[in-house]
């Protein structure tokens, strides 16, 4: 008989960027059960609705997460907006979505870095970080920050990208196309990548439907859902088909993710010559009455933005559900019957992004 | 943008509603808990493709309610949430972690004080 | 005898950060920023550090975490607080599972501030953090 032991894994592990605790039930090398407990990066800041009005909580909803920030921020405007019936100006959701894509292209090239990194793919970590690092310099730019930009504001937003910038974009995001063509070949077809990713972790469509995947995760599993098909922001205009995979394995993940910055970099030339001449915000009036619950696609996949006003300016309720939180259970779906060795990249697979996670 | 419905149903139909979901192909979304006075209101959100409906429970603070993680089983993690952070009473949870899903110093910090 | 300042080792700790400081620690270590060429090397192990760079605020399950982390690091250290949650709490001051800064639980040299803290401003905490380690090192070579 072989025997059972449990390994503890993290808070603090070399291959985890973000401290989150998991119980690895093992019988030999194989894991049969994962159980995670979190807490350690948890904050409350759904209940500093209490302290700051619904304006201010706009530079508390950024700092949900510093990855994904940019779509906090404007999930959460853009669910104020809904309860207050503000139509927000067409540019301002013009540039929400370019801003909002380019988040997304700077998110995936920083998981591709940190799965390169997991599966000791030291030089593959800092070419996806390098690239990364002009994506920065274009939010740098526009909007002045690396991470946090605090662009969005209740009724539109703050900056403006005149039509020179956009045209510079267009031209760095050409350049960068080769680049990123020759990095995502060495993850797509590179051999000894292909062994650390190919057949690992499979996660069925049944399941991920059955255990809520949201986002890549989901979407590799062949199910065809993208919450930007619902058109918020600009996406009504703007033309994209979902990216999807049938395999539901870690290469299958890489791959959709590796196909979603291409689809972005398209979404934002798009944006770029149908962006309209409007004015950036809207002067708001009064406070938010009533609930709504915003579903916005992040890097990650859905994220839930429910607010609940009470016609003064402190809101009664702020709730996100975070991608990372849905795919939990998926997560320890794959991790079960995997191998010790597989559990960073596995891990790494789901995109975790704990602090979004714990708020 | 579409309307969201939102369904207030009775304590005791809780699982046979969300059974009906199951079975028409509903994932589930989130589960989520306000405190409003000396009440609960606990909705429910799930979706098929990109629609999306809610059901909403209202409990006074010492009710129990059943888990629903016996009809889907990701709503374990949002159930050991609501009685970490709010002290609601759930029966049959899956996995309980009994308060200590969250580590937290401060105990049910969402609960009416 | 001052060999740290040639090439100090650093250990990060996220605490209870969003995550915008610890991407900006990271973009430290890798091209554009890169604070390898100054011979600085991120590690996993606390027995191999000099540096202790932590980002986020502190709450009661990492506080015993990062005092551990301090602990088993060799002396001279210096412990460096990057970002403004690191330093005072920052915008999650008023949280209830957020007990402050850094300098609750562990002595800090060194404060670099920013929401998020630039690469620019860390890189200048880390090159100040070399400063003191050679001082620390000096002092306790001639108390010998």
């Amino acid at each position: 008989m072989s025997a059972r032991s449990i390994v503890p894994f993290g808070p603090q592990h070399p291959v985890l960027p973000e401290p989150i605790h998991l119980d690895l039930v093992l019988e030999d090398e194989t894991v049969i059960e994962a159980i995670p407990s979190i807490g350690f990066v948890h904050r409350g800041l759904e209940k500093l609705v209490e302290k700051k009005d619904f304006q201010d909580y706009v530079y508390v909803a950024e700092r949900i997460c510093g990855i994904c920030s940019f779509i906090h921020g404007m999930g959460y405007c853009s669910a104020i907006e809904s309860t207050m019936g503000i139509e927000v100006p067409r540019r301002a959701e013009y540039l929400r979505t370019i801003w909002g894509e380019m988040s997304r292209i700077h998110s995936h090239l920083l998981w591709l870095g940190l799965l390169a990194d997991a599966f000791g793919f030291e030089s593959l970590f800092m070419q996806s970080w390098k690239l990364r690092e002009k994506i920065l310099d274009m939010f740098e730019m526009t909007t002045g920050g690396r991470v946090i930009f605090s662009v969005n504001q209740i009724g539109g937003v703050k900056r403006d990208m005149d039509s020179d910038t956009l045209k510079l974009f267009i031209k760095i995001f050409d350049d960068m196309k080769k680049e990123l063509t020759a990095l995502t070949k060495a993850f797509l077809n590179d051999y000894s990548v292909n062994t650390r990713l190919k057949g690992v972790g499979i996660l069925t469509k049944e399941k991920a439907h059955e255990l809520g995947a949201v986002g890549p995760m989901m979407r590799s599993s062949g199910i065809e859902i993208d919450t930007r098909k619902l058109g918020y922001s600009a996406y009504n205009e703007l033309d994209f088909q979902v990216i999807t995979s049938p395999v539901g394995d870690s290469y299958a993940r890489t791959e959709v993710r590796i196909n979603e910055i291409f689809q972005s970099i398209e979404i934002i030339r798009q944006a770029a010559q149908k962006i309209p001449d409007t004015e950036l915000s809207l002067v708001v009036k009064g406070f938010p009455s009533g609930e709504y619950f915003m579903r916005a696609e992040q890097p990650r996949g859905e994220a839930i933005y429910y607010v609940k006003g009470n016609g003064t300016k402190f809101l009664d309720r702020v709730r996100v559900r975070t991608p990372t939180f849905a795919n939990l259970p998926s997560m320890l779906e794959v991790l079960k019957g995997c191998q010790l060795a597989d559990v960073p990249t596995l891990i790494l697979t789901i995109d975790p992004c704990i602090s979004c996670t714990e708020r | 943008m579409t309307t969201q419905s939102i369904t207030t149903i009775s304590n005791e139909n809780l699982i046979s509603e969300v059974i009906k979901l199951k079975d028409e192909g509903y994932r589930l979304v989130q589960i989520c808990a306000t405190t409003v006075n000396s009440e609960y209101e606990i909705t429910y959100s799930f979706a098929l493709d990109y629609e999306f409906l809610c059901i909403r429970l209202m409990i006074p603070e010492e009710a129990e309610i059943m888990s629903i993680s016996q009809v889907f089983a990701p709503a374990f993690l949002y159930e050991n949430e609501m009685k970490d952070l709010f002290g609601i009473k759930i029966n049959a949870l899956s996995l309980d972690y009994q308060g200590n899903f969250y580590r937290l110093e401060q105990k049910t910090p969402y609960k009416n004080q | 005898m001052s060999f740290a300042s040639k090439s100090p080792w650093l250990i990060h700790y996220d605490g209870s950060s969003c995550n915008g400081c610890d991407i900006e620690v990271l973009a430290c270590l890798t091209p554009v920023y890169d604070v390898e060429r100054f011979g600085v090397i991120n590690t996993g192990n606390p027995k191999h550090a000099d540096i202790f760079l932590i980002t986020g605020g502190i709450n009661k399950q990492n506080e015993e975490v990062v005092k551990q982390i301090y602990d088993q690091m060799p002396s001279p250290k210096v412990v460096v607080a990057v970002g403004a949650c690191a330093c005072n709490g920052g915008i999650f001051k008023e949280c209830y599972n957020i007990m402050g800064g850094v300098d609750k639980v562990l002595p800090v040299d060194i404060y670099v501030s920013g929401c998020a803290a630039r690469p620019e401003a860390i890189i200048d905490g880390v090159v100040k953090a070399v400063a003191l380690l050679d001082e620390k090192s000096k002092s306790i070579s001639q108390g010998r």
